[in-house]
């Protein structure tokens, strides 16, 4: 589905990531982790193709990323939902008009997209709060809008950089729930997090994967974690 | 860029409108650039409308007739009048040709001297006016002949001063249209640069809107359709004011001369219409231009 394969990534005069090599299988679930600076959201952002490599060869849905023109680039991107860190709102419009602009840019109908909202924010709890802007929004609530618009056009990836990095416990059960609800509905899951706890958490509930990267390099962590 | 796109890029899509945020100087500024500009550009279309009007009525008016001025002692002016008109009447290319009367050279004359000019006690010349027909006036034979026949009379064809005039009337008429196309390169440049800051300071908006697969189109859209109705509005109120000011100049007269025929006559009235689709249509090359360079710097 998604397959990195001896990729490099040099920024300035520092390679951050070195000869590296991933394959997402449809339906599987990792978590990448490794200490803060490793190259952990570098290494979402080559695989959602906002970054390109320096060197190896990145595929994703059997297509080379790196020969991707501007508008395959955006159609491949309709296919790989993103959670980020600082979420990544547009703080004039609402809740609801932030979670449903995957589904304006594609140009789904209007009526598909009410539906398909409300359903979506009940699912994450937030169907109460549809007019609300960004800023009036607490952390956890918009680390779920965040995954909320991730997912909205049922994109066969869900990656997640860091989802429970501001949030409580509580907060980050609920939503390593909604994720391992999603895996369980076939969507590939990749979590970046340098939260062991959350890692430790989701093992009863899930087969995942850990790759931890160390030294510019990603290997399979052991049962240390 | 088909048809389908252009049409897809000016329909008003409220939602996808809202991406970008509405407020901001770019649009004020658009607004007055546009309105100011095409306030300007009625003033030079009714510049270059009136100068063409103006050659073309020099042109045809003076063409086709001749002066024929007889300089002669008083007792001697009236044989060298009619030897003039008997020599006029077998000369091929003179469709008439008439002596003016006493009343018409005194008006002729009354703007330099008055109405109650004394002509009988002047030495005033005799004009013949000539009107030309086919196949057109030898006016260097009948120089010829007139110097032979008639000494004292003189031809003007009135190419000596018709031809600068025509010219100087064209020139204006050029003047008016390059204003107008300054006008809109001028209109192009200031939106070009509204929408480039316009583009930059919502460059976080833009990134976002990459990041949930949004294609070049939908963003530059977002933008191209608000500069081009914010375009168009403007100018739009620019015509109204710059119609407004035409209405009220002067209306054409005899002693006003050029400077009161500015305005428009007919279906010309129509032309300033043009004159905000022309702005939203340079509004929208020029955001479009702007947004797909952007976008590319930005990726």
């Amino acid at each position: 589905m998604i397959e990195l394969e001896n990729v490099s990534y040099t920024y300035g005069d520092g390679e951050l990531l070195s000869d590296v090599s991933l394959q997402l299988q449809p339906g599987s679930f990792h978590f990448l982790t490794g200490p803060s600076g490793a190259g952990k959201t570098t290494l979402l952002k080559l695989c959602y193709g906002a970054l390109l490599a320096t060197s190896g060869r990145m595929t994703a849905f059997e297509q080379d990323i790196a020969r991707l023109d501007r508008d395959q680039m955006a159609l491949l991107r309709r296919r790989i939902g993103v959670v980020h860190q600082d979420c990544r709102f547009l703080d004039h419009m609402t809740l609801a008009e932030n979670v449903a602009l995957p589904l304006m840019v594609s140009g789904k109908g209007e009526n598909a997209q009410k539906e398909d909202l409300l359903e979506l924010l009940n699912w994450v709890g937030l169907g109460t709060r549809l007019d609300a802007l960004p800023p009036e929004l607490s952390g956890g609530e918009r680390q779920r809008a965040a995954l909320a618009r991730a997912v909205i056009l049922s994109p066969d990836v869900v990656l997640a950089d860091e989802p429970t990095g501001n949030v409580d416990w509580e907060m980050s059960q609920r939503l390593l729930r909604l994720l391992v609800e999603l895996n369980k509905m076939g969507k590939t899951v990749l979590i970046a997090t340098h939260d062991l706890s959350l890692i430790r958490a989701a093992k009863s509930q899930v087969q995942a994967r850990v790759l931890r990267i160390s030294q510019r390099q990603i290997q399979l962590a052991g049962a240390d974690l | 860029m088909n048809k389908g796109t252009i049409r897809s890029m000016l329909v008003r899509d409220k939602r996808a409108d809202r991406v970008v945020p509405p407020s901001g100087y770019t649009a004020q500024l658009t607004l007055f650039v546009s309105g100011a500009m095409a306030f300007l550009a009625v003033f030079a279309l009714a510049l270059s409308l009136a100068s063409g009007r103006l050659a073309d009525r020099w042109a045809s008016e003076l063409a086709g007739a001749a002066t024929l001025r007889i300089n002669a002692p008083a007792e001697q002016l009236s044989a060298q009048t009619e030897a003039a008109l008997t020599v006029l009447a077998q000369t091929p290319g003179v469709a008439s040709a008439r002596a003016l009367t006493a009343e018409e050279q005194v008006t002729l004359l009354s703007p330099w001297f008055g109405p109650d000019l004394p002509l009988d006690t002047l030495p005033i010349p005799q004009l013949i006016e000539i009107i030309e027909g086919e196949p057109g006036l030898d006016t260097a034979g009948l120089r010829l002949r007139l110097g032979a026949e008639v000494p004292g009379a003189v031809l003007d064809d009135h190419s000596r001063w018709r031809e600068p005039l025509v010219e100087a009337a064209n020139s204006l008429r050029r003047l008016g249209w390059v204003s107008i196309l300054l006008i809109g390169g001028a209109t192009a440049a200031m939106i070009t640069l509204a929408a480039n800051a316009s583009l930059a300071a919502n460059a976080q908006i833009i990134e976002v809107l990459r990041l949930v697969g949004a294609r070049d189109r939908f963003i530059a859209s977002a933008f191209v359709r608000r500069f081009t109705y914010r375009a168009f509005f403007g100018a739009l109120v620019g015509v109204l004011f710059g119609m407004t000011g035409v209405l009220l100049l002067p209306e054409a007269s005899v002693e006003g001369g050029f400077l009161t025929g500015l305005g428009f006559q007919g279906v010309g009235w129509l032309l300033p219409a043009l004159i905000p689709l022309l702005g939203a249509a340079v509004a929208f090359l020029a955001t479009w231009t702007a947004a797909v360079r952007k976008l590319k710097e930005l990726s």
